[in-house]
């Protein structure tokens, strides 16, 4: 009965978020952090970050693949199917409606008015949710990820670099990092 | 047979968009107007502007409006499922992975890192949305800032700051004082 109950919490808060959301698979997750980590207590926050690097390297939509971790986490197999089909049901709904009608609906002097003013909180919510982030990471005060962190920034938001690259690139780093910390280690002891 | 092709249509598409959005909208491109004719390419256009102009991700939006067109609601459901079927298997796979491996040593520093990326990925995709946001012009020489929407993104972020609300409720209020402030201004002028 529990567990019935968390499952539909989880399909309910999932169609919310879904339902909601404009402007690509970085808000979406802002929103799922904010939701699941700092409302809900459902996931922690490293592990809710290292969902969003899965999610962003692995094949497919962003916001369906959070989902689908997000999903197991708290759920298991049903929770994944219960996460995924709460994140896919508003989209197809609104498409298949919206397919019928679309030119009038992109045309339409409202919609443009209020997804112009929504396109102002989405960023926002995203800036406000990377913020906590930041202060959080650098307060850490573990230097390499702090370089890899605005080195990261510089490459994605100056150079426009494909994410997967970078994230490629900062696991290698990091990988690295630890393996040169382990052998400095190992020298200390000896 | 044409439910069938749908689906593997946007298997593939599902299968090789690595990295969101922007990387599937040529491979939608590719299979549901240069290789099947599905939709013509000012259709495309238009599916493009609305997948940005609506909610969820523009893989199952595509897949949900091309499916709907060619097979009607049926169409929808087995494109947007083929869309998500890779997805399912592959990131339960790592998730599976991780589960397991987390704790050594070695992988807890490699994520560590990549927490770090992350925030950084985030913070680059939320500058973005707020240039896009406020700025007005699209000259490449001039920069015009659109001092409404200005507004409203400082007063959304204090509240959200501030107040802690919840992210859904500002951006649904940022809509409708977006339309409520364009009618003033048109009633003013």
């Amino acid at each position: 009965m529990e567990k019935i109950k968390r499952l539909s919490k989880l399909f309910f808060n999932m169609v919310y978020i879904s339902s909601f959301t404009f402007g690509g698979g970085f808000v979406i997750v802002s929103i799922m952090k904010k939701k699941f980590v700092d409302e809900l207590h459902w996931i922690e926050e490293d592990e809710m970050l290292d969902y969003v690097a899965i999610s962003q390297s692995s094949p497919g939509a962003i916001a369906v693949n959070c989902a689908i971790l997000v999903g197991t986490k708290i759920g298991g197999f049903p929770g994944m199917l219960t996460a995924v089909a709460g994140t896919i049901l508003p989209p197809i709904v609104i498409l298949s409606v919206i397919a019928m009608f679309y030119k009038a609906f992109a045309e339409n002097t409202y919609v443009n008015m209020m997804l112009r003013g929504m396109s102002a909180g989405v960023a926002a919510v995203v800036i406000d949710v990377a913020v906590s982030l930041c202060i959080k990471e650098t307060s850490k005060k573990n230097v390499l990820n702090i370089i890899l962190m605005a080195a990261a920034f510089i490459a994605a938001f100056v150079f426009k670099i494909n994410v997967i690259y970078i994230i490629i690139v900062a696991a290698v780093i990091g990988l690295v990092g630890a393996l040169i910390n382990r052998k400095e280690k190992k020298n200390v002891i000896d | 047979m044409l439910l069938i092709k749908l689906f593997f249509a946007f298997l593939q598409i599902g299968l090789f968009s690595v990295g969101g959005g922007y990387v599937a909208i040529p491979l939608i491109q590719a299979k549901a107007v240069d290789s099947y004719g599905w939709i013509s390419q000012t259709e495309f256009a238009d599916l493009v502007t609305i997948a940005e102009m609506t909610p969820g991700p523009i893989a199952v939006n595509s897949a949900t409006f091309v499916g709907m067109k060619i097979g009607g609601f049926a169409g929808a459901i087995v494109s947007t499922l083929g869309c998500i079927l890779p997805s399912m298997v592959l990131v339960s796979l790592i998730f599976f992975l991780y589960n397991k491996y987390k704790g050594l040593p070695l992988l807890d520093a490699v994520m560590d890192s990549l927490r770090a990326v992350v925030v950084a990925l985030i913070l680059s995709a939320g500058i973005s949305l707020f240039k896009t946001a406020v700025l007005a012009g699209e000259d490449d020489t001039a920069i015009t800032i659109d001092v409404m929407q200005l507004l409203l993104f400082v007063v959304s972020f204090l509240i959200l700051r501030i107040k802690k609300a919840s992210p859904i409720l500002v951006m649904f209020i940022a809509g409708v004082a977006g339309i409520v402030s364009n009618l003033v201004i048109e009633a003013l002028l």
